[in-house]
């Protein structure tokens, strides 16, 4: 075995292709590929160049889209139409800001537009074998393609844009593997929930997941996309899965990945970025997917989740009296008991939207639940699409026409009633079956209960009025 | 930045685990272009009620707390989205220390680079200085970042932190400007991968409809 290199990770790969040079100390300065930019967090990184008189070093590397704000409807006049007046100075900033440092900035209602982590790939911008980051933590989204993407602050988003490269150091490496085939009416959002409940909000904290094993292989792109995209609701500084046939597949003929011959070039590279048989983690779990059922979250973190047949728990139990206190806190603020089934629950809202589950594939999924059925009276439900091109391709399937005629709401893209950052929110006390990420406290609106679901789940909860376990709508 | 070296302050306990950036700044306070005020949206569920009235039970609403200047907090503190505006909320309400089981990373990298130490401990610990904090003839803490030590009214502790953090908050250092000393191996890898892999140093972004 003499003068053979030691066999690598996925992970050790990018990162060694990446780390230039050393200040000291372990840590590195790791070029970034790939910059992207919305208008909550950069106003101020845009400020600190100016203060100190720098510059953007690669605006040919960045990319900027306004979308945690933005209304999902009545919007046709654009910037104008944003009538909250901080959500129309954030967005008129950072227009003002791709400008002045002449970046590229896809317009509202422009055919470029939507989600960052939705546009990012569907523009061809996340590559195999790329560093990728955005200030916002689901950037872990883009490592579905075998990208080392992760979430920065605000800090470091003015680091990136003046130097290209960003302070690290070099992260643990954890195996995710899941083996065999999912049931029907399991999706990858049942998975990731899944992993997060077995290892927790923190289980990863300090590791860059690598997921892999048959129902990985198996999952489409958008399925990849989510179950990367949760990876940070476990703590995770990113997510990341090889890239295979099915990846290059996705991304030929993308407006800014290579063409032609250079297309074929990169994809001989990007074939060997699978990690290497033999290479080590630092942490792995293994989780039968057989074993996975539709899941629904019950509390205010995402590792408070079970399964649709599942109960609350009953904090009597628990010994650890800040466990306990933790728990109790989460059941009050959901207006939960002990022991409480999770189907049956009336819901009085249904979100199919986000980073998250806002893709093609995600709302097929849910048209197909809904196709020939009403929402059930009382619910309010809304369809969000992740970007102007899945809003686009959504309506020449005629899905836009099934969820409307189920009484949906049909939108234009942005992140919408994920946070409470534009105007679709959750009133106090509202129950939301939710496509998205977090089920915090006030996420998704002041006193706002989120239950975390698949698209499949939040459709079939909007028809029968409560959480329900969608296997039974087949 | 301002530099970190010795404070002396009270501590406030919230012995409450997993608190996300949500719970520390909700959506509602992004919308600024600033870094500065964002102290008065900080815990706002926490702090006040639905009309806007302090809730007076909570411990940085009451005397001695409201005037704290450091955070004891349980495991994964910071959990959630990556705002710098929760570090900035922090910072302007005048927290300069947080001391917690574990951090989540990212919110972990943002308080470095706004000046807030972070101090990881046992939970053993934690329940100590918890205790010390609850009671306000006991909750005046002091941090040395020099001698990595927190005493309290009875005694000191030594803390753990990683090295090139360290010099940096003692400094205040600006690591823009390190990393751009850089330039010439930031250079090199550009050159490099316009042959080695074209498609990463070209976006392409002029070729979007």
């Amino acid at each position: 075995m003499t003068g053979t290199a030691p066999p690598r990770t996925l992970y050790r790969k990018v990162w060694d292709a990446h780390a230039i040079a050393s200040p000291g100390d372990d840590e590195w300065l790791l070029y970034i590929d790939r910059h992207l930019l919305y208008e909550v967090t950069s106003p101020q990184a845009f400020d600190g160049l100016r203060a100190a008189g720098r510059t953007v070093r690669r605006p040919d590397l960045t990319f900027a889209v306004a979308d945690h704000n933005v209304p999902t409807e009545h919007r046709a006049g654009g910037l104008s139409a944003i009538r909250d007046p901080d959500s129309h100075l954030q967005v008129a900033t950072l227009e003002a800001n791709a400008r002045e440092f002449s970046l590229t900035y896809a317009a509202l209602n422009g055919p470029n537009h939507g989600i960052v982590h939705v546009v990012g790939p569907e523009l061809g911008l996340t590559l195999p074998g790329a560093t990728i980051v955005c200030g916002d933590s689901h950037t872990s989204t883009h490592g579905a393609f075998g990208a080392l993407a992760f979430g920065i602050g605000t800090s470091e988003a003015e680091h990136v844009l003046a130097t290209q490269t960003l302070l690290q150091k070099r992260s643990k490496t954890m195996l995710v593997r899941i083996d065999g085939a999912i049931g029907s009416g399991v999706t990858p959002k049942d998975i990731v929930l899944a992993v997060i409940g077995r290892i927790g909000t923190a289980g990863a904290t300090g590791y860059v997941i690598e997921y892999t094993g048959d129902a990985v292989a198996a999952m489409d792109m958008a399925g990849r996309m989510t179950i990367c995209n949760m990876a940070i609701e476990a703590g995770a500084r990113a997510g990341m899965i090889a890239p295979d046939d099915k990846t290059f597949a996705w991304l030929e003929g993308r407006p800014c990945a290579p063409q032609g011959l250079e297309f074929a070039r990169a994809a001989e590279q990007w074939r060997a970025l699978a990690s290497d048989p033999g290479a080590t983690y630092d942490a792995q779990v293994v989780i039968d997917a057989a074993t996975i059922a539709p899941m629904v979250t019950w509390g205010t973190s995402p590792e408070a989740v079970t399964t649709i047949a599942g109960t609350t728990p009953d904090p009597a139990t628990i010994a650890d009296p800040v466990r306990r206190a933790q728990m109790v806190r989460m059941l009050d603020y959901m207006g939960l008991g002990a022991n409480q089934p999770l189907a049956g629950l009336p819901i009085q809202v249904a979100f199919i939207g986000s980073c998250t589950n806002s893709r093609i594939e995600d709302l097929r999924a849910a048209a197909t639940v809904v196709r020939g059925r009403h929402i059930a009276p009382g619910v309010r439900a809304l369809v969000v699409p992740g970007s102007a091109a899945v809003k686009l391709a959504a309506e020449s399937e005629g899905l836009d026409r099934i969820f409307r005629e189920a009484g949906f709401d049909w939108r234009d893209a942005g992140c919408s009633m994920c946070l409470g950052l534009n105007p679709d929110k959750l009133k106090p006390g509202e129950r939301c079956a939710s496509t998205s990420n977090r089920n915090f406290e006030g996420r998704q609106g002041p006193g706002g209960r989120t239950h975390l679901v698949s698209p499949a789940m939040a459709a079939a909860a909007a028809v029968a009025g409560c959480l329900v376990d969608v296997r039974a709508f087949a | 930045m301002q530099p970190f070296h010795r404070l002396t302050a009270i501590a406030a306990a919230l012995p409450i685990a997993n608190i996300d950036t949500d719970l520390i700044l909700s959506a509602k306070f992004l919308k600024t272009v600033s870094r500065n005020g964002l102290g008065a949206g900080l815990f706002h569920a926490q702090r006040t009620d639905r009309e806007g009235a302090e809730r007076p039970g909570f411990v940085l609403n009451r005397e001695p707390w409201r005037r704290a200047q450091i955070l004891i907090a349980l495991e994964n503190f910071g959990c959630g989205s990556s705002r710098e505006h929760a570090p900035w909320a922090l910072l302007d309400f005048g927290i300069r220390c947080i001391i917690a089981p574990s951090f989540a990373d990212i919110f972990d990298g943002n308080c470095a680079k706004n000046g807030i130490l972070t101090i990881c401990l046992p939970q053993g610990e934690i329940d100590r200085l918890m205790a010390l904090a609850a009671d306000p003839a006991t909750a005046l803490l002091t941090i040395d970042l020099e001698t990595q030590t927190i005493t309290d009214h009875a005694g000191a502790v030594r803390f753990d932190i990683d090295r090139p953090r360290r010099a940096r908050l003692l400094h205040g250092l600006d690591d823009i400007a390190q990393s751009l000393a850089f330039a010439d191996q930031i250079a090199a890898h550009e050159r490099g991968v316009v042959l080695g892999a074209p498609w990463l140093g070209d976006a392409r972004l002029a070729h979007l409809p």
